[in-house]
């Protein structure tokens, strides 16, 4: 045990943040020491982004201080947070579109390393740690999965000894999670502290020694994660008694005409770091849900574009088909007036426009649906204010003000707010990338249920997902993009995690043929 | 002839060779300053004022630079500082150094000075043709070392990488723990600098003279040459030399009466800018080039 061990890496005593009215942490008391993995729990919005940014110098605390190694600190900037040693992966990531995946990494590293070395570094500690990443690809063309593994692994190269993880495992698959568990066990051993935020109970019973959880920007305890189950620290966080998932109920007339199909549709890759699609058919039934599992960047992005309608044009080959009539050629405006909505997997610039309110940004997927929202053509903001009220009224989007704008809401929060107004509308088709994705459990809990509710409406459902354990409890069939090609469905009670694991993984000619 | 006409085409181009660099900086770095044209102007009248004061040109040459710089504070102040809106503040800043020069130069207006004379270089500058290249003035190399080493800075080295990610990605940068505006702020007094310089290659070089509002619209043009170059500095070269050219046979036209409008040849610049705008949508390039947060203001959160 190394002298230090009685005296925390880090304290917090007291700390609080207010933004205008609204108190985001409240007396927050916190301590980490060295070697130890520790969870901080809470729902959305209950302050624990603002907190460890309180930590990375990003924010400064109205009350409280910091002490490192015992010594009074004040955390100023980012700058001198990593100075000290702390380092952090971001939820939203903080990366440079523009630039390489080596000069990301160099930037965060100290002055002195030529790009040459960067890249060396990358290629080695990639590999050391199974991330493949090309140092060369520019991140703008990544997928938001190997975008992750450029952020950790750019905190990996700081040798910090405080690492702050933001939900780093929301994006990764379960086999990617586990060799991050991997790594950052080992990180632990070698005497750096952890500092976890998740909502997967599995994982941070699995690999944090201890837990804080807040709740409504006050902490409610810190415990021993190992000694406390799951359920506890579940509802701990909500404040209440839980009823578990349960299995989506089996579709009554599951062989009626399919609703929405895609015919043997491919799509050659856009840019060098783009995946193709090949052959792609799919189709779905009124409700029914599919499910379509794969590891990001195996053609996610290209396949959502093409079922919005984002992309359409000489360069997709096939057909996509509405009640029996093909859209091909339709934009996403045109499907949505047919009943088609779509939630896109990047909240931020492309589900919702951040810098405009939450109104207005209801507006823009409502705008044809003209009680809603305007009066003889005209906007009507009185009715646009309403609608964006029982959006986060009925979805429990918990927000600073009355109609912030969209960017000030935490990555949760705006989830339920997105999937909210395309529920509105009761459409007749939901087409939903990582429809839980950062979303704390009750709130994913009312998501899923009201996908179940949609059905009971002959809606059919579309969910693009990496996470393994929502599709099997969500969907009636199970498919697997890899590499741009999309498996034959299954019926999903007649796979397990670990099957559709091996298909994600490129191995999906031996199980169907396994299944046949 | 056609020496003189090249000779001509490359001076007339130097300026904007010049004022477009400091702009492209300015720029990657994520900020836009359309006081370009008022921030040459400040340098033209410093470095006439300072040649005829102290009857050396490199004293000019430094006098126009730090104008620049000083005219180019003064923007970075409000946009930064103040984080007042950037188009409104740089068009303020080209009405304030045109206004600004007119009142410091109106006692100079009508004397003359020696200006920078041409550096000419033994042996290659007798080659035809390509000769005229060696017979040029100082600054005029100097731009193109002021390119390369631009060039340089920015794709080669970890300070060009910061800039370049500042005006990427402020909120990331600022995260990452490098001050946005203190980047931003260096960037632009660059700007400043080399827009003072190109201003003042005005009067030592093309016309010994100072006359209100003398740099017409090189500004403007410097500031479009930018765009041309998709903010890549070597083709800022063969942008200005294009520019230049273009201004050039307008002249030659109107001299030699050629039967096409002056008009619509000084209008061609402007014309070829919107050509090559739209030949880099097209392939695909143009939201490659421009630094994501252009024009915006970034406030750092506390």
């Amino acid at each position: 045990m190394s002298p230090h061990r009685e005296i925390p890496l880090l304290s917090g005593r007291r700390i609080s943040k207010r933004f205008g009215t609204f108190t985001a942490n409240d007396d927050i008391n916190f301590d980490i020491h060295e070697g130890e993995i520790h969870a901080l729990l809470g729902e959305n919005g209950a302050g624990k982004s603002t907190f460890v940014k309180l930590v990375y110098g990003l924010l400064s605390p109205d009350n409280g201080q910091f002490l490192w190694h015992g010594t009074p600190v004040d955390i100023s900037s980012p700058q001198a947070a990593r100075d000290m040693g702390i380092g952090m992966v971001f939820q939203h990531f903080s990366l440079f579109d523009v630039l390489s995946v080596a000069e990301n990494i160099q930037l965060a590293l100290p002055a002195g390393l030529s790009l040459r070395e960067v890249k060396e570094r990358v290629i080695t500690v990639s590999a050391e740690y199974g991330m493949t990443l090309s140092p060369d690809a520019r991140v703008g063309d990544l997928s938001v999965g190997e975008q992750q593994r450029v952020e950790i692994l750019r905190c990996l190269l700081q040798d910090p000894s405080l690492l702050i993880l933001d939900e780093p495992t929301s994006v990764l698959t379960p086999q990617e999670a586990e060799q991050l568990f991997a790594v950052l066990r080992r990180l632990r051993d070698d005497g750096c502290a952890i500092l976890f935020i998740s909502h997967k109970l599995d994982e941070i019973k699995a690999l944090t020694s201890k837990a804080t959880i807040l709740r409504s920007g006050k902490k409610v305890v810190t415990c021993d994660s190992a000694s406390t189950s799951a359920k506890e620290l579940a509802e701990l966080m909500v404040g209440a008694a839980l009823d578990n998932s349960m299995r989506t109920p089996p579709v009554s007339h599951s062989e009626a005409d399919s609703l929405f199909c895609l015919d043997q549709v491919s799509r050659p890759a856009a840019t060098p770091f783009a995946t193709g699609l090949k052959d792609i058919s799919l189709s779905v039934t009124h409700g029914e849900i599919l499910g379509i599992a794969g590891i990001a960047g195996n053609g996610q992005t290209e396949l959502m574009e093409v079922l919005s309608g984002e992309a359409i044009g000489d360069a997709i080959v096939g057909n996509v088909m509405l009640d029996g009539v093909s859209i091909t050629e339709l934009g996403p405006d045109m499907r949505r007036q047919k009943g088609m909505r779509c939630v896109p997997e990047e909240r931020n610039g492309h589900g919702a426009i951040v810098n405009m309110s939450l109104s207005e940004n209801a507006l823009l997927t409502a705008s044809h649906e003209s009680d809603n929202v305007s009066a003889s053509g005209l906007v009507s903001w009185a009715k646009c204010r309403a609608l964006s009220r029982k959006i986060v009224g009925s979805y429990d989007v918990r927000t600073p003000h009355q109609d912030p704008v969209a960017g000030s809401l935490s990555g949760g929060n705006l989830q339920k707010f997105l999937i909210g107004r395309e529920m509105m509308s009761r459409p007749r088709l939901l087409i939903v990338a990582q429809p839980t994705w950062g979303v704390d459990i009750g709130a994913a809990q009312a998501i899923r249920a009201a996908m179940r509710h949609l059905l009971e409406d002959g809606a059919a459902i579309i969910i693009i997902s990496q996470d393994l354990e929502e599709l099997l409890v969500m969907s009636h069939r199970i498919c697997v993009l890899n590499q741009g090609q999309l498996s034959d469905p299954l019926p999903t009670r007649d796979v397990t995690a670990e099957s559709i694991g091996l298909m994600m993984g490129g191995m999906a000619n031996a199980v169907v043929e396994r299944a046949v | 002839m056609y020496d003189d006409l090249l000779l001509t085409v490359l001076l007339t181009s130097v300026p904007l060779i010049l004022a477009a660099t400091g702009e492209l900086v300015v720029e990657r770095s994520g900020v836009l300053n359309l006081g370009v044209e008022g921030m040459m102007l400040m340098g033209a009248v410093a470095g006439f004022g300072v040649t005829s004061l102290s009857a050396s040109p490199y004293f000019g040459m430094l006098g126009g630079a730090t104008a620049g710089a000083v005219t180019a504070a003064l923007f970075g102040f409000f946009v930064l500082g103040l984080a007042t809106n950037q188009v409104a503040t740089g068009l303020a800043l080209t009405i304030f150094g045109t206004g600004l020069s007119g009142l410091i130069g109106a006692p100079l207006v009508g004397q003359a000075i020696d200006g920078l004379p041409a550096f000419i270089v033994p042996v290659l500058s007798d080659i035809p043709v390509v000769g005229v290249l060696f017979s040029l003035d100082v600054l005029a190399y100097v731009s193109i070392g002021l390119v390369a080493s631009t060039s340089f800075v920015l794709f080669r080295t970890r300070l060009g990488l910061v800039i370049r990610a500042v005006g990427d990605n402020a909120t990331s940068a600022h995260a990452l723990g490098y001050s946005v505006l203190k980047v931003r702020f260096y960037a632009v007094i660059f700007g400043g600098m080399m827009a003072g310089l190109s201003g003042a290659y005005l009067p030592l070089v093309l016309t010994p003279h100072w006359a209100e509002g003398m740099t017409a619209g090189r500004g403007w043009i410097a500031l479009a040459l930018v765009v041309f170059a998709s903010w890549q500095p070597w083709r800022v070269v063969g942008g200005a030399v294009l520019f230049g050219g273009v201004t050039i046979m307008q002249l030659a036209g109107q001299a030699r009466g050629w039967s096409v409008s002056p008009q619509f040849l000084s209008m061609l610049p402007y014309l070829a800018t919107i050509i090559v705008l739209v030949a880099m949508s097209r392939g695909g390039r143009a939201e490659r080039g421009a630094p994501a947060q252009l024009g915006r203001i970034f406030l750092p959160p506390r």
